[in-house]
């Protein structure tokens, strides 16, 4: 099981000054994959490192299973932008981290990372260093890392923002073809209209600062209906008529946010 | 001017142009009687004195031999603070509580000069190695303990927030994140520590020592022999370069393992 609730959340730093998020109301259920998007500065990272217990809520709660969080843990899965991997750690020892503080036995250790390793195509870079692979192949780590702990929820920052291009459409199929075939709790942050619309069983729409949950929009239903999955490629998904229509819906709704300018 | 980086043949010709300048300079000064050879001996002079002490004791001790004894006092000194500075600087870094407590002290402690602690170091640990290395630990430790800290303390918060979210408990954390993530500045903070700790041995054995290239400088003082006090310093010159070199070798050997240079 892996619930994520955002139950009537604030969120103010710097001793009131700012007013990051307000009112934001979210249920996300179990292996449901909700992507989060919003104008750049309208609070939806803040959103994910409550989840993960990097920052506090400053009043309402937000729940995990129906708990508390209180703070980070591999329960709890994240997967960073700028991949966030310990440059002195090979591939290996770099999967190999969680489950070691996990206190499994050598063996157990050496099948799951086989099979991180297996999961993401990064077989034959097990004893690289990160500095030595692409920034995709070092996403790709990452994502292993996060999937070898078997986390009840994965939390994905923008996870493909520092990617190139083509890289970035490789590994948003890849996510697909993960996702669905090994389903869970994912909550994932874009600014990227396409990508949420592609990978996402729900997108949630946010407003400017102060953040709040402005529209929350089903794809799942459209996509199985429209049987997305059907076309390996997601080039062909995008030029689906259904796919534009939700694509263009979400960019109209951000596009009244004044201070959206990415993409 | 540019910025070119000079080629080695380019960095050793200047290297020996500014050397010999130098010795030419100290020659002319020397031999010409402009400064009086009692005061200045030549370079000639402190050459061959510099060899002859190799085989020839002085104050009880050929050259070699007090390079020895100074060299055993320097080690455990620099020893002994990076064994204490590096870890309690990492956990300083960590734990906020503990770097509330030792900072103030410590901030204060750091600005006495080592040679300041020379009658404690008498008075506590003797002339014999304990009070010398003392003096050492005095030089020495401050940049360990300051390196490991900042190094710790400017870990990539997402380094941190990444071990975090691993479950990774706090000795684990320290050992496996901070640690490496200070090693650069801690490596820095060890060639500043070698310097000074060499500088304060022997400022320290000028005063407190019974053997050693300070005691045997200040032997040679007593009387005038200036070109032993010559070859002291030369001595102590050359160990200290030779120290220096080793280290800027782990540091690139490092880097060059973090790819942060090719």
């Amino acid at each position: 099981m892996g619930s994520i609730s955002f139950r009537n959340v604030d969120k103010t730093f710097g001793a009131g000054a700012i007013k990051a998020l307000e009112g934001i109301n979210l249920e996300i259920a179990d292996k449901e994959f909700v992507a989060i998007v919003g104008p750049s500065g309208c609070g939806k990272t803040t959103c994910l490192r409550m989840v993960a217990g990097f920052e506090a809520a400053s009043s309402g709660d937000v729940l995990v299973n129906g708990k508390a969080v209180t703070a980070p843990g591999p329960d709890r899965a994240v997967v960073f932008q700028q991949f966030a991997l310990f440059p002195w750690k090979t591939v290996r020892e770099n999967i190999d981290l969680g489950l070691r503080n996990k206190n499994l036995p050598a063996a157990a250790r050496e099948e799951a990372i086989a099979g991180a390793l297996r999961l993401m195509s990064l077989e034959s870079h097990a004893d690289a260093f990160p500095h030595q692979l692409s920034g995709g192949m070092q996403q790709r780590v990452a994502i292993a890392r996060a999937y070898v702990l078997d986390p009840v929820v994965l939390l994905m920052d923008e996870p493909f923002g520092a990617l190139d291009a083509q890289t970035r459409v490789v590994m948003q199929e890849e996510l697909v073809r993960l996702a669905r075939r090994n389903p869970r709790t994912v909550l994932f942050i874009t600014h990227a209209v396409e990508e949420a619309v592609y990978l996402a069983d729900r997108v949630a729409i946010m407003t400017r600062r102060p953040g709040r949950i402005k529209e929350v929009l089903d794809i799942r239903t459209v996509r199985q209906s429209e049987n997305w999955d059907s076309h390996p490629k997601i080039e062909d998904v995008m030029d689906l008529e259904s796919f534009v229509h939700l694509r263009t819906h979400i960019w109209k709704s951000l596009r009244e946010e004044k201070g959206f300018r990415d993409v | 001017m540019t910025d070119r980086p000079l080629t080695l043949r380019e960095a050793v010709l200047l290297g020996a142009g500014g050397l010999a300048a130098f010795i030419g300079l100290w020659s002319l000064l020397s031999t010409t009687g402009i400064v009086p050879r009692q005061f200045l001996p030549t370079p000639l002079d402190v050459a061959s004195r510099f060899f002859q002490l190799f085989t020839t004791p002085f104050a009880g001790a050929t050259l070699p031999m007090h390079v020895a004894s100074s060299f055993q006092r320097y080690a455990y000194g620099v020893v002994l603070a990076a064994v204490i500075g590096i870890p309690l600087g990492l956990l300083m870094g960590w734990f906020r509580l503990l770097d509330d407590i030792v900072t103030p002290i410590f901030d204060g402690l750091r600005f006495i000069a080592p040679i300041a602690w020379v009658p404690f170091a008498a008075l506590w640990f003797g002339t014999g190695a304990g009070g010398p290395v003392m003096i050492i630990f005095a030089g020495a430790f401050p940049p360990c303990l300051i390196n490991a800290y900042r190094g710790a303390r400017f870990v990539e918060p997402r380094l941190i927030e990444a071990g975090r979210m691993l479950g990774t408990p706090n000795l684990r954390m320290i050992l496996e994140v901070l640690l490496p993530a200070a090693a650069p500045s801690i490596i820095a903070g060890l060639r500043v520590s070698a310097g000074l700790g060499w500088q304060s041995l022997v400022g320290a054995e000028l005063i407190v020592a019974a053997a050693g290239v300070g005691f045997m400088m200040v032997q040679a003082q007593g009387s005038v022999q200036t070109t032993t006090v010559m070859a002291g310093m030369i001595a102590i010159g050359i160990i200290g370069m030779l120290i220096d070199v080793l280290l800027r070798r782990a540091e690139a050997w490092l880097r060059r393992r973090r790819g942060l240079e090719a």
